[in-house]
């Protein structure tokens, strides 16, 4: 019944974005104006909705129903609770459900919030994103329905892949998804602006807080996706270029040059009909994203090809969406009036360089990204694509983008003077010296993009605090802040970055039970390796005593584990963090003589990646909290006035 | 400077932004990009030491050597005839075996033995690496090793 009851709740919702894109429409044209009092109702129902709709799903997978095709094939009874929840989109159809959800609630929460933009503008927003919703619900219940019964229930699921049966599941891909589709609202934004013809200032500033909690939550996901395939694979890798970190990468690039875009547009009234290409651009990426993961085009060209329904169809939507959003922008583009002047050397210049900046790394991951599927779909012949072009094209720009980032803060609006720059620039490009000095002097060779990577990270780091230099700290204000946060996160994460990658120790060992090996300042010892039984799998751990510099002793219990369902063998990494970096272990195999393999790292400061990356998502936390804040107690004065 | 010059300026500048990010990753793709090839297509057109490509093949019966470091391998994979000498030093993936299928990212040394950095292989009894048979979605699992 409740599998019923979900499928039921999505047609009505699919049926209730149809009428939303009807009446926002009809709304639109002169005389009609009352067909659009419905459609704010309307929105708020269809989120509702959807939502019952995922809560459906998330019941038939906790109480295991077995009748339900997409349980029997991903989830199983003997899995612990946390993992029949968060397998709920662990798979293909459940994922696509979540989206299509947050979708909808995206809608929801415009319908509910935005009273900032004109009712027409407001209007075409929401006909904008029910014409999304509307592609990606015919999708789901037309090729990928979740809730499809079986004609014989089955005795018990497949399961779940074992790499996924992690906490990582229940956080990573919620936030992820939210980032991602929360994208939507400023591609339905862009449309509602260029439908209604307002593109200015006031939409800028009714658009950014929506960017600003996608861009948010985006970061959280990636940064939380990259910690757990960091811990989860046991390569001791933090970011591999795979593909699919690509897909959740290039709408970040993009979100990120919207949102200093946006912030142009919304004070000074510049960059309009740029800001609106990036907002399209942004969602675009999103979907192409979805496109890679879900149409199972990675796996190889061929697998598209043999099973081409869903990837074709969601190319369709690919297609009709940014072909429509583009063809509108084409349309309509003569009509954005031109925007605010500006000098070259002036914040808004500053902004045009990390744009175009953004925009080229985004354009060097995309082709990195897709050539190979070209390539294989043209001519037949494979090639791969990894990490060797990545950081040698996107990592130069990378660099210059954050140097550059350390300038910008500290260039007025509209106009600046060089020397006076410079001059505020004196203490960050003094510290990048003498960093520079003491790494020639001191260091050992590391390679030239880490050298780079750390001297910049100590000058950008001065640099993205000297905004505050001279300023009644009590009295900045909140999205100052929230910048000021933001910048110093991305230093913090170069800084993690560089040292991760010049100074880790690695040791590849086969060891006997009792001998002692080392790596960088730890010796650790192999005590013992012993059978574990876990709820759904067993295991063979090893217990490593390791010490470091003849220090106190600690305990670490790396494992690999078989389990049964499906027949899967994975490896727990065990971790031990200290103040200055992370011990990393690996249980390989048993060789012929009975020695075990053990991999060892030593990666100092190796956190600091994902502690920058909390930062930068704090920063845009505060950052949207100050402009909300700022924003109510400007309504509240003009309301008391 | 009038408008109509700054926007033509901002277009300017993004279309050589953007030429210029295509540049450099097309000559990045060219340097960069690891093709594909077997043993029988290296015995046609052999490939340059230190250029990083995959080799895709069978593991030959009984090649497999463990070296006394207990984590280097050497192996040999064939493909109709051909032979390609392999060596990693890692730990191989769980269903990496003699007689079954292979991939390995790497690069030839001076000696003519490719020295492999990641093993890759799949979940599957019956698998055969993507570029050799491909019809299966499974998901591939890899093994790296010191030297990236």
């Amino acid at each position: 019944m409740i599998a019923e009851g979900g499928l039921a709740a999505l047609w009505l919702a699919a049926a209730l974005s149809l009428l939303q894109l009807i009446m926002g429409a009809v709304a639109l044209t002169p005389g009609r104006e009352e067909a659009g009092a419905m459609v704010r109702p309307v929105a708020i129902v269809q989120g509702l909705l959807t939502l019952l709709a995922f809560a459906a799903l998330i019941a038939v997978f906790v109480m295991s129903d077995m009748s339900v095709k997409l349980v029997a094939a991903n989830s199983s009874s003997m899995k612990p609770l946390l993992y029949k929840f968060a397998g709920t989109w662990g798979n293909h159809e459940g994922s696509m459900l979540m989206w299509v959800t947050i979708l909808g609630l995206a809608g929801a929460a415009v319908a509910i919030f935005e009273h900032r933009v004109s009712n027409r503008m407001l209007i075409a927003t929401l006909a904008a994103q029910a014409a999304i919703g509307l592609g990606f619900f015919a999708f789901l219940l037309f090729s990928s329905n979740p809730f499809e019964r079986l004609p014989i229930p089955a005795a018990d699921g497949q399961g779940l892949n074992p790499l996924l049966q992690d906490p990582g599941l229940a956080f990573h891909p919620p936030t992820l998804y939210l980032g991602y589709v929360g994208l939507s609202v400023a591609f339905s934004f862009a449309v509602g602006a260029l439908v209604t013809r307002e593109v200015n200032a006031a939409f800028a500033r009714a658009m950014r807080p929506w960017v600003l909690a996608a861009w948010i939550l985006l970061t959280i996901g990636i940064t939380a996706g990259s910690y757990w395939a960091y811990y989860e694979l046991g390569w001791g890798g933090w970011w591999f270029w795979d593909p699919v970190e690509n897909a959740s990468l290039m709408p970040w690039l993009a979100a990120t040059a919207l949102l200093h875009s946006v912030t142009v547009l919304a004070t000074r009234d510049s960059l309009r009909a740029w800001t609106v290409m990036l907002a399209v651009v942004a969602f675009s990426m999103s979907m192409v994203g979805t496109f890679l993961v879900r149409s199972g085009i990675l796996t190889s060209v061929h697998a598209f090809a043999v099973d081409p329904e869903r990837g074709s169809f969601i190319l369709a939507l690919l297609a009709l969406y940014i072909g429509g959003a583009l063809a509108l922008f084409a349309l309509r583009v003569s009509t954005v009036k031109e925007g605010a002047q500006f000098e070259a050397v002036s914040r808004e210049g500053a902004l045009v360089v990390n744009n175009l900046l953004l925009t080229a790394i985004l354009g060097i991951v995309f082709v990195g990204t897709l050539y190979p599927l070209f390539v294989e779909a043209l001519s037949g012949e494979k090639l791969s694509v990894g990490p060797p072009y990545f950081n040698s094209a996107a990592g130069p720009l990378a660099l210059l983008l954050v140097a550059l980032m350390a300038a910008g803060p500290l260039m007025r609006w509209r106009r600046d003077r060089l020397k006076t720059v410079l001059n505020r620039m004196a203490l960050p490009i003094l510290g990048t010296a003498v960093v520079l000095l003491l790494v020639v002097v001191f260091a050992p060779p590391i390679g030239v993009l880490p050298t780079l990577g750390l001297i910049l990270a100590v000058g950008v780091g001065i640099g993205s605090v000297a905004p505050l230099w001279g300023r009644n700290l009590r009295r900045t204000p909140l999205f100052t802040w929230g910048m000021v946060v933001a910048h110093l996160g991305i230093a913090v994460s170069l800084a993690g970055m560089a040292c991760e990658s010049a100074f880790t120790k690695e040791t590849l060992v086969a060891a006997k039970i009792g001998e002692t090996k080392q790596v960088g300042p730890f010796s650790v010892r192999l005590d013992d390796v012993e059978p574990v039984a876990g709820p759904n799998w067993t295991a063979l751990e090893a217990t490593l005593t390791a010490s470091r510099n003849g220090g106190t002793a600690f305990v670490l219990k790396p494992q690999s584990r078989s389990w049964p369902n499906p027949p899967t063998e994975t490896s727990e990494s065990a971790i031990s963090t200290r103040w200055d970096g992370q011990l990393y272990t690996v249980l390989g195999k048993q060789d012929e003589d009975g020695r075990w393999q053990l991999r060892l790292w030593w990666k100092p400061f190796v956190t600091l990646i994902w502690l920058g990356g909390g930062m930068i998502a704090l920063g845009g936390a505060l950052s949207l909290f100050g402009r909300v804040r700022r924003e109510r107690r400007y309504h509240d004065r003009i309301a008391y006035a | 400077m009038k408008a109509k010059h700054q926007r033509l300026t901002l277009a300017l500048l993004a279309l050589a932004a953007l030429i210029g990010a295509a540049l450099l990753a097309a000559s990045a793709l060219r340097d960069e990009a690891a093709y594909f090839y077997s043993p029988a297509d290296l015995q046609k057109n052999p490939v340059a030491a230190g250029k990083h490509i995959r080799l895709g093949g069978m593991v030959e019966d009984k090649s497999i050597k463990r070296l006394a470091d207990g984590v280097t391998i050497d192996f040999v994979v064939e493909d109709g005839g051909a032979k390609t000498p392999v060596r990693f030093r890692g730990i191989p993936p769980d269903l990496f075996k003699e007689n079954s299928g292979v991939v390995a990212e790497g690069a030839f040394d001076r000696s003519g033995v490719f020295v492999a950095d990641t093993i890759l292989a799949k979940h599957d009894e019956r698998y055969m690496p993507p570029e050799l048979t491909r019809k299966d979605g499974q998901v591939e699992h890899r093994t790296e090793t010191l030297e990236q």
